[in-house]
């Protein structure tokens, strides 16, 4: 079966011929030029998602730019880019964090997860993403991503959350349609707790 | 308006030793920029209102996390997140006070990077002064948030020096309470200061909040057992209960004993640049029961002194509220 055209895969490579044409390369380019010694190596290795992913990083790189930019994992979203919005939460190690406000050097050696990571090598959804499915969860969907990876470590530490746990667990994900609600009942459901 | 969404170019160093981070420290100085958590470091530096030349992250260093019983009470680590104190089964048991303060920060994503120096050596949230201006905190000669129309509702009503700024911290009010010690070193050797002058007003320091100067880390915190399983009361007041700054945080320790209190140790948050002990509400309510009649008795003590500016006088009936509160829980 040949790859469908879909609106994402047209957006994502519509991104990558651009980089390579605008001024975006540039940057990358010039901050690659010579800079004192001493300071972190550039190309390490990263493991996404149980990949170890060779990548160019600068020192001040932050993980959201890495992901979305540098490895094309664009289902982490960047929304405020300042730690306010939860939308580009991954966990490392199995705890929750901003990926706009976390440095990528500082991720080496630990396990960054992503919601391109949950999905089985089957296709088979996580049970998070199933559940939020089932719940009609996401409204608009932008928060989407950082309210599944939050729910995934919540689940990882408390697999039958109350839903006053859960709604503290969401609570540094802001959804801007406001279905806070709706992704209660997909936590609910995720952990077995709605028939 | 450009987006500002990468930091600019920087060096970045990740040191794993404490000698290491310490001479890096030392030989940056102010061009270099320490990183625990980073939770208040990046916004400065995305937005290009602080530019350091270099970071020095100090994540690696495994010596500067955990928590660790003294002779005296408990030491916690410099790097411990947040999460880890508020969770942490010993500061739970015994200085619960410390625990809810760490877990009511701001988001539990930023309590899972951000750490415990950083949330007492976090620099305040002025807007003005966050914006860039060139206000006396940024090493000017005006205040803009104490003006005619400023908005300065979240601003301070206590001694103001210039700037009117306040400590935005959760944690420091409640260390001041607990009498922690600030165990502060640097390549030159270690000086122990204690939470209440390891925080400095504009009066001293009108550019930095703590007494901590270029080349030294805070690299621990120690707790004395002296107020270990004391009677607490904390509450932060914010507009949002999530990711949003004290209004006004009251943090107490109270000994009880044959039904009175018989030493107490009350600190608010946010009313100025410093945690502010209630010395006068401590003297006022020792040897008597912790009940409505001691709060009604003690009522307005708090707040008495103050001066507001045009949009923060309900700051005052706010810690008078807060005092009562504590009294009566």
């Amino acid at each position: 079966m040949t790859p469908r055209l879909t609106r994402r895969r047209f957006i994502k490579s519509v991104i990558f011929s651009g980089a390579a044409l605008s001024s975006g390369a540039g940057f990358y380019l010039a901050s690659a030029q010579s800079r004192a010694a001493g300071g972190v190596e550039r190309l390490i290795s990263l493991n996404i998602n149980g990949r170890t992913r060779r990548v160019d990083v600068m020192p001040q790189e932050t993980l959201a730019h890495t992901l979305r930019y540098k490895l094309g994992l664009t289902g982490t979203k960047i929304g405020c880019n300042r730690g306010e919005c939860g939308s580009c939460t991954v966990t490392i190690n199995d705890v929750t964090h901003y990926s706009c406000s976390t440095l990528t050097h500082s991720v080496k050696g630990k396990e960054v997860m992503t919601i391109e990571g949950l999905r089985g090598a089957d296709g088979t959804l996580h049970a998070v993403q199933q559940a939020f499915i089932d719940e009609l969860s996401p409204q608009c969907g932008f928060c989407t991503p950082g309210q599944i990876m939050a729910t995934v470590a919540l689940l990882k530490t408390n697999p039958r959350p109350t839903r006053d746990e859960a709604r503290q667990a969401l609570s540094g994900n802001l959804c801007r349609c406001g279905a806070y609600d709706h992704y209660l009942n997909g936590v609910m459901r995720a952990s077995g707790q709605l028939s | 308006m450009p987006a500002f969404d990468n930091m600019p170019d920087m060096e970045l160093y990740q040191p794993v030793q404490i000698d290491d981070a310490l001479a890096l420290a030392a030989r940056l100085a102010d061009r270099g920029w320490l990183v625990g958590g980073g939770q208040d470091t990046y916004g400065w530096i995305k937005d290009r209102n602080k530019r350091p030349e270099a970071l020095i992250d100090l994540n690696g260093i495994e010596s500067l996390r955990g928590v660790r019983e003294t002779e005296n009470g408990i030491e916690i680590g410099a790097l411990t997140t947040l999460t880890e104190v508020a969770t942490n089964p010993i500061i739970m048991e015994r200085y619960s006070l410390l625990s809810k303060a760490a877990s009511v920060v701001a988001s539990p994503q930023i309590r899972n990077a951000g750490t415990l120096a950083g949330n007492v050596a976090q620099d305040v949230r002025c807007w003005y002064y966050r914006r860039g201006l060139d206000c006396y905190r940024a090493g000017g000669n005006l205040c803009y948030a104490d003006t005619p129309d400023a908005q300065n509702r979240e601003h301070a009503i206590f001694e103001a020096s210039r700037c009117v700024a306040v400590t935005p911290s959760d944690t420091a009010p409640a260390l001041v309470a607990l009498e922690a010690q600030m165990v502060i070193t640097s390549s030159s050797g270690q000086r122990v200061v204690p939470a209440a002058s390891f925080f400095v007003g504009p009066a001293i320091n009108i550019e930095s909040t703590t007494v901590l100067r270029d080349g030294e880390i805070l690299t621990a915190v120690r707790i004395p057992a002296k107020w270990a399983g004391a009677e607490f009361y904390y509450e932060k007041v914010a507009d949002r209960n999530v990711w949003d700054f004290a209004l006004v945080s009251i943090a107490g320790a109270m000994r009880i004993e044959g039904g009175n209190i018989v030493d107490s140790s009350i600190v608010c948050g946010a009313v100025q640049c410093t945690p502010r002990r209630l010395t006068s509400v401590e003297r006022a309510i020792q040897g008597r029961p912790r009940n409505e009649a001691t709060a009604t008795m003690v009522a307005g003590m708090a707040s008495q002194g103050a001066r507001p500016l045009n949009q923060n006088a309900y700051k005052m009936p706010l810690m008078d509220n807060l005092v009562t509160k504590l009294l009566t829980a």
